[in-house]
């Protein structure tokens, strides 16, 4: 006597509360707060808030706390709330150059104006473990010096001024929007940025880096890396005139690239261009080089086969929550289309099993 | 646990169904041929049937019965998952009966109870693309179905032809839909594939390669296939051990260390009614017996 | 914009609009079946049906076209109000409403293109009435034959003749609807 198993329901209760469970831990130990989350784990905060397209600390800390530390499934949380939301109306375009800067480096000069700003970096930290933090977290004083007045100009804006660097011209045209359309190729240069924006930190690095490693190498120079707040402002028609409804901070980041001219360009600098939610500039960089190394076509380059030119291959796997979605999809039965396949392995193997005894 | 009250009828916002709903509408104007549409991330992840769950919210109405199975079966945990789903957001009535049901949303089979005029069959698709195994660059794809440009699918099914002394495709077997689009049916089982010609609409949806397409009732499905090697709709070559129906696509399933095994219908709901009725099989017991 | 275009739209949009897409859905893929269709009351001289089916499809993303039959204030104003949709000519349309005559020529709706033959006008023809007479209709998701009172006969075979690119067309009559896709083949009965 055979009786199928049944209880899915009873399972996937069993196991949300198991699992809700193991979130918590130890209850001797202190329960982690948001708050603690969004202050002391700000980068991970960042990156959720870039990759799952949405600006908000709080709602990322929540999300990497219900993950338990998971950034994907924080990412994936954010993304699946974030489409329920309506949309109300569109920010103006954001000044970048007017970007209150928390740090600002330009490799390609040594002093600019507006100057060099280190800011909160761990380039020049030596990778050591502190231990004194695994026992007291007290910080001294760090020195301050009065902000900066006024906007900080754009450092590849000075070698527009002598020809040596494309042109961007400016477009009043409203740049078309992933999270509503599908994603058509080719696509657009804005269209590109959108999809490096919201992909994944690992893929995009690893893109740019295997640039750098000769599969379609660009010759890039941090032009200038800024992180910084930027007010967004929201057109009001009943007002007539634009309200700023809030601070992000952004991290952009312009590349200076070689480029020895084409039988359309002269000889020029051409640009990469990297933007992205909170202080990630990891992927700001990468996705700089990135957007550099797939604009190959419109500046009359040769498509050498690498991967990182091939904007097919990057925007269809560059997202994250796609990409684990499928992934993790093969955990689910498949035993239909399993049985299927051993059918069909069988009668092939008895096929050539009759085919060897007869030629003996 | 979040409380799903607080979103719209079917959980998406309305703008979001609008845009569905459209492509659903032109994917039955143009049998086989895949809409694109705008995808929305759901509250679970892309390959669990996005798809079919974005299709089934843009079709449930509250009056509908809606039916959910993964594998054929009811039970099975995506299954019991998405049917808890719409239970919440959209209020509406489930049910494990085929023939009560009238949304059935589906991964991997077709349910072996003929669909009547009253119902919509919705799959979940993962690689909506029929020829993207041969040629993975949708810029490439699109132009051949573009051009009606299907001969790369002849040749890979030939050279099986050549190699196997058979097509060996046993699931996600292409078909052409009235003559002209050539689809992918969803990793159903070939067994599946003659039942695509049904008096039920057929929606398929494929969430993270944002794809919708469509059969309209009564359309003609033809399985791809040689004159010298006909397709055929093949399976186990044994009665289901519970119910005893023979013309079921069945599971196997190991029973013991010492490679016992049996065949047990993979519709669930159809052995069971079957069993209610009284046919039992090699090693069936009487339904209301087994009722675990 | 006076009070009138404020009102007639759905009371409970998500329901209303989840039924009367299922009418639309199963008009359109069972050609020539007339299905009911209610919600919307909008001005004339639009019909109920016509104004429901816009309310359930048509928003800020589909552009549409008002045929002249049908371009009076009263109506852009309740388009206008209840769907966002912008109004324009016949090349641009997403959606097109109007009588028969009025929406001539064919020819200036988009068909789609062999890439993407879904970018292609659904046309929102308001009839006098509905009713299984005059046209004979074969093809998906039809069983064996139905019937359709078409306003015409040659111009849904040119259309079908496109396939897969063409017109899609919705019939409608007071709170009744019915469909003719591209791929249906037409006859005179």
């Amino acid at each position: 006597m055979y009786v199928a198993v049944k209880g899915g329901e009873r399972a996937i209760d069993n196991a949300h509360s198991w699992l809700a469970e193991e979130r918590r831990g130890d209850t001797a130990i202190a329960e982690l707060s948001v708050g603690q989350i969004r202050e002391q784990l700000a980068l991970a905060v960042n990156r959720v808030m870039a990759e799952g397209s949405l600006y908000d600390p709080d709602l990322a800390a929540l999300a990497i706390k219900q993950a338990r530390g998971d950034l994907i499934e924080a990412i994936f949380l954010i993304r699946a709330y974030r489409t329920t939301l309506p949309r109300i109306g569109h920010s103006r375009p954001l000044g970048t150059g007017a970007m209150a800067c928390d740090r600002r480096i330009s490799a390609t000069f040594k002093d600019a104006p507006g100057g060099q700003v280190l800011g909160p970096t761990f380039d020049y930290t030596h990778r050591l473990l502190e231990f004194r933090l695994a026992a007291d977290g007290a910080v001294p004083p760090t020195a301050e010096a009065e902000p900066q007045q006024g906007p900080v100009p754009h450092i590849t804006g000075f070698l527009n001024r002598d020809g040596l660097i494309e042109e961007e011209t400016a477009s009043d045209e409203p740049p078309r929007d992933l999270t509503r359309e599908p994603l058509e190729f080719p696509a657009s240069r804005a269209l590109r940025l959108q999809a490096l924006a919201r992909g994944d930190e690992g893929f995009v690095l690893s893109m740019a880096y295997s640039t750098q490693r000769g599969y379609g190498r660009n010759h890039p120079f941090v032009g200038e890396l800024r992180v910084g707040q930027v007010a967004v402002e929201m057109d009001i028609p009943e007002l007539g005139f634009a309200v700023e409804i809030g601070e992000i901070t952004l991290t952009e980041c312009e590349t200076v690239n070689q480029f020895k001219g084409s039988k359309t360009e002269p000889p020029q600098f051409t640009r990469g261009y990297g933007l992205t939610l909170g202080h990630t500039e990891r992927k700001a960089i990468s996705m700089a080089l990135v957007d550099r190394a797939l604009r190959w076509k419109e500046l009359g380059e040769d498509n050498v086969g690498a991967p990182a030119q091939d904007e097919e291959f990057v925007l269809s796997h560059a997202d994250n929550i796609q990409a684990t979605g499928f992934l993790e999809h093969i955990k689910l039965p498949h035993y239909v289309d399993f049985q299927s396949e051993l059918e069909l392995v069988r009668k092939l193997r008895a096929e050539a099993g009759q085919a060897g005894e007869a030629r003996t | 646990m979040t409380d799903l009250n607080q979103y719209n009828f079917a959980y998406l916002d309305e703008q979001t169904k609008r845009m569905i709903r459209r492509a659903l509408l032109k994917a039955l104007a143009i049998p086989g041929y895949q809409v694109p549409f705008a995808s929305r991330e759901m509250p679970m992840p892309y390959g669990w049937g996005t798809g079919g769950v974005q299709v089934s919210a843009a079709c449930l109405t509250p009056e509908d019965r809606f039916k959910v199975i993964d594998q054929g079966a009811d039970d099975t945990t995506n299954a019991v998952s998405i049917r808890k789903f719409f239970e919440r957001t959209a209020g509406v009535e489930t049910t494990e009966r085929t023939a009560e049901a009238t949304v059935i949303q589906t991964r991997h089979r077709i349910p072996e109870e003929p669909l009547g005029e009253g119902q919509i069959l919705v799959y979940q698709v993962p690689i909506p693309e029929p020829l993207r195994f041969l040629e993975p660059r949708e810029t490439e794809t699109r132009k051949m179905h573009a051009l009606e440009e299907y001969g790369l699918m002849h040749v890979k099914l030939y050279e099986d032809i050549a190699r196997h002394g058979k097509i060996a495709t046993s699931y996600a077997y292409p078909v052409k839909v009235q003559g002209r689009y050539v689809m992918d049916p969803s990793p159903i089982p070939k067994f599946d594939n003659p039942k695509m010609e049904m008096a039920a609409i057929q929606l398929f949806g494929a969430g993270r390669e944002q794809r919708i397409y469509a059969v309209p009732p009564y359309t003609s499905v033809v399985s791809l296939d040689f004159e010298d090697h006909p397709f055929e709709a093949s399976k186990v070559d044994q009665p289901c051990a519970l119910c005893g129906a023979g013309d079921t696509y069945l599971d196997e399933v190991i029973m013991d260390d010492e490679g016992g095994r049996m065949f047990v219908c993979s519709d669930t709901d159809y052995c069971a009614t079957r069993r209610a009725e009284g046919h039992l099989g090699a090693l069936g017991v009487p339904a209301e017996d087994s009722a675990a | 914009m006076d009070t009138q275009s404020l009102t007639g739209g759905f009371a409970d949009a998500p329901v209303e609009a989840a039924r009367a897409f299922r009418a639309a859905l199963q008009a359109m893929a069972r050609p020539g079946r007339i299905e009911a269709i209610a919600g919307a009351t909008p001005p004339a001289p639009l019909s109920p049906a016509a104004g429901t089916l816009l309310l359930t499809l048509a928003d800020a993303e589909t552009p549409v076209h008002l045929a002249p039959s049908h371009d009076r204030p009263a109506l852009r104003d309740w388009l206008t109000f209840h769907t966002g949709a912008p109004l324009v000519g016949p090349g641009e349309a997403v959606f097109a409403v109007g009588a028969w005559a009025a929406l001539q020529p064919l020819d200036a709706y988009r068909i789609g293109v062999p890439d993407y033959p879904d970018r292609s006008a659904t046309l929102i023809v308001e009839m006098e009435g509905l009713s299984a007479l005059r046209a004979r209709l074969t093809g998906p998701g039809i069983k064996d034959v139905a019937a359709l009172s078409l306003p015409d006969i040659a111009a849904f075979q040119r259309n079908a003749l496109l396939f897969p690119l063409g017109l899609d067309f919705y019939f409608t009559a007071g709170d009744r609807l019915a469909a003719l896709p591209r791929t249906t083949k037409v006859e005179a009965d």
